[in-house]
């Protein structure tokens, strides 16, 4: 931006030793991902290298003291979970986030905004405990063991609810007025102008709200570890219990030893993987115009 | 805005009345269900809340006595957290807004690290913290590995906030001949602060909450801690090990969860507060 200001004046000793110092800080920071999944990689390598990563989705079943180390039927349940959550709380969090800005008299915006910042706050270990002692009753009265894939469902599609609407709720304010209110000089009424203007405009914003959603989803371990009844099986019907991948390193880790604990490992690998895979995604969607990305630093 | 339309009276179709009706609905459901949580935690909360929970020690591994280990336990995590994370964040916060020539690296590196499960720094805190660097299961350990996740978080909303600020001051700086050092120092981070304070509560927010990435860093150990290589248990985990560890412990939970949920919401407050008093004084003496 203002990088000729380098010419005007030139930076001191002391300004070359902060620059410096923000540098290497700068750098560390930058490191810590990748420092990560090389943590991770190399925690996971031994049960790579010796059983190989086949085995990892197509053995028999997750024995680990046994040597047999199925991950997918927990990678399915994890899915499961998400999407179901997704499916759930994607419709309600969008309709919600349309009503707060176009729909709702001012005082009572304002009032769900911070209802809903509230709700964004919450540890994801109370809703686990709602999910517990609420939730998880109700269900098991209706079909039991109530500790399910549908209560899992529940409970996350609850927790990404205020995530969804927070982020729809700021891609639809930076949809341009002149577009709503060529909208409104055409004749189409709220809906109309809510459906052909305001949508197809904020889309890339809406789908990236969708997608870190989602990731939020995968990762969660607490609440979904509480209410999901943790066995390891694909699930019949969405009563039957789940176990999920974060839920399995979390239940296991205290005692995994050797291969087992490798294979934990890999599996906070594939997680990571998917997430990363999620961000990615949502990076792309969200950067529309990448002359802003590149920008000059203004003291470069 | 779509409100407009409503002026157009050609416009006010069926349609638009379903739309709204439906929306309306849909708000009011999302309203129902963040409410039934927290009053949920607020009824079952109240009736465990006393002066003694907060002061004393648990006993019959929770069922009675109070939470006053975990507290000092967490405000320990916490402060060992926000020690580590905020010098870092606010410094790579200032070379993303002031001197990278193009920062989309790090940028996207700290966007994908936000998104990281928590349990995946678990596995790194376990590995880098506790057995690498020798820490054990400790208060340390779990602060590091929670100042790694609240990073990105705590970077982000720094930088943010130091581009919001006009470029005079930069420019009247630089014709005034003032050091960039001492610009940064005298006048931007104080002019930031209050965003800068932002970035931080959003930090200690995403800590305080954070339970999966404590379990195999700080530990379970439910006694006072004594110095911060001691192991702590946070108050997540003591909500999370009441609920599916201990028989009845549902009441310790609720009252655990209660507190829990009036600190997040009182260090908002007290923080927004401070930060507009400091950045007042700060630019008056500038």
């Amino acid at each position: 931006m203002t990088s000729w200001l380098a010419s005007i004046s030139p930076p001191s000793r002391r300004d070359r030793w902060l620059q410096w110092c923000l540098r290497a800080t700068a750098w560390v920071v930058g490191g810590i991902l990748l420092f990560l999944l090389l943590f991770l990689l190399r925690e996971a390598w031994p049960v790579l290298r010796d059983v190989g990563l086949m085995p990892l989705f197509d053995d028999p079943s997750w024995h680990p003291t046994e040597g047999r180390y199925n991950l997918l039927p927990m990678l399915a349940g994890t899915l499961y979970a998400a999407v179901g959550a997704l499916l759930i709380a994607a419709p309600l969090g969008w309709a919600c986030a349309a009503y707060a800005v176009y729909f709702a008299p001012r005082r009572l915006a304002a009032w769900l905004q911070k209802l809903i910042a509230l709700a964004a706050g919450i540890p994801s270990v109370v809703y686990g405990l709602w999910g517990l002692v609420v939730l998880v009753p109700l269900i098991a009265a209706y079909q039991p063991p109530g500790a399910s894939l549908i209560a899992a469902v529940l409970v996350l599609a609850v927790m990404i609810l205020p995530t969804i609407i927070l982020l729809t709720e700021s891609a639809l304010r930076s949809v341009p007025r002149e577009l709503l209110h060529g909208a409104a000089a055409l004749g189409l009424g709220q809906w109309g102008s809510l459906r052909r203007v305001v949508v197809p405009a904020a889309r890339s914003g809406l789908l990236a709200a969708m997608v870190l959603a989602a990731a939020r989803a995968l990762g969660e371990t607490m609440a979904v570890l509480m209410v999901a009844g943790n066995v390891v099986q694909f699930p019949a019907t969405v009563w039957d219990p789940i176990r999920t991948l974060s839920a399995n390193i979390a239940l296991e880790m205290a005692y995994a030893m050797d291969h087992h604990r490798a294979a934990l490992f890999a599996s906070g690998l594939v997680l990571a993987l998917l997430v990363i895979a999620l961000m990615l995604m949502a990076a792309c969607l969200h950067s529309p115009c990448p002359a802003r990305e590149s920008r000059r630093g203004r003291w470069a | 805005m779509v409100r407009a339309a409503q002026r157009n009276p050609s416009a006010n179709s069926v349609s638009d009345r379903i739309a709204g009706k439906s929306l309306t609905l849909a708000a009011l459901l999302v309203a129902a269900l963040i409410l039934w949580v927290v009053v949920d935690v607020l009824w079952q909360g109240a009736g465990r809340l006393s002066w003694e929970f907060v002061t004393t020690a648990p006993s019959d591994v929770g069922r009675a006595g109070g939470i006053a280990p975990m507290l000092v336990a967490t405000m320990l995590i916490l402060a060992v957290c926000l020690a580590a994370a905020t010098p870092m964040a606010i410094a790579t916060a200032i070379w993303l807004a002031e001197f990278a020539a193009a920062g989309r690296a790090l940028r996207l590196s700290l966007d994908v690290l936000a998104g990281m499960p928590s349990i995946v720094f678990g596995l790194f805190g376990y590995v880098f913290f506790v057995h690498m660097l020798g820490l054990g299961f400790s208060i340390l350990a779990g602060g590091l590995t929670l100042a790694c996740m609240v990073l990105p978080v705590v970077t982000r909303a720094c930088e943010e906030s130091l581009r919001a600020l006009p470029d005079g001051y930069r420019l009247g700086c630089a014709a005034l001949g003032v050091s960039r050092a001492a610009t940064l120092w005298r006048l931007q981070l104080p002019a930031a602060m209050p965003g800068l304070a932002v970035g931080i509560v959003l930090g200690i927010g995403r800590a305080l909450a954070e339970t999966a990435a404590l379990l195999y860093t700080s530990g379970y150990v439910d006694r006072m801690p004594t110095s911060f290589s001691d192991s702590g248990r946070a108050l997540s985990i003591h909500i999370f090990d009441m609920s599916m560890n201990v028989p009845g412990g549902d009441r310790g939970a609720y009252g655990t969860a209660l507190v829990l949920l009036v600190m997040l919401i009182g260090i908002n407050a007290v923080v927004f507060a401070i930060s507009t008093w400091w950045s007042e004084t700060r630019l008056e003496q500038a």
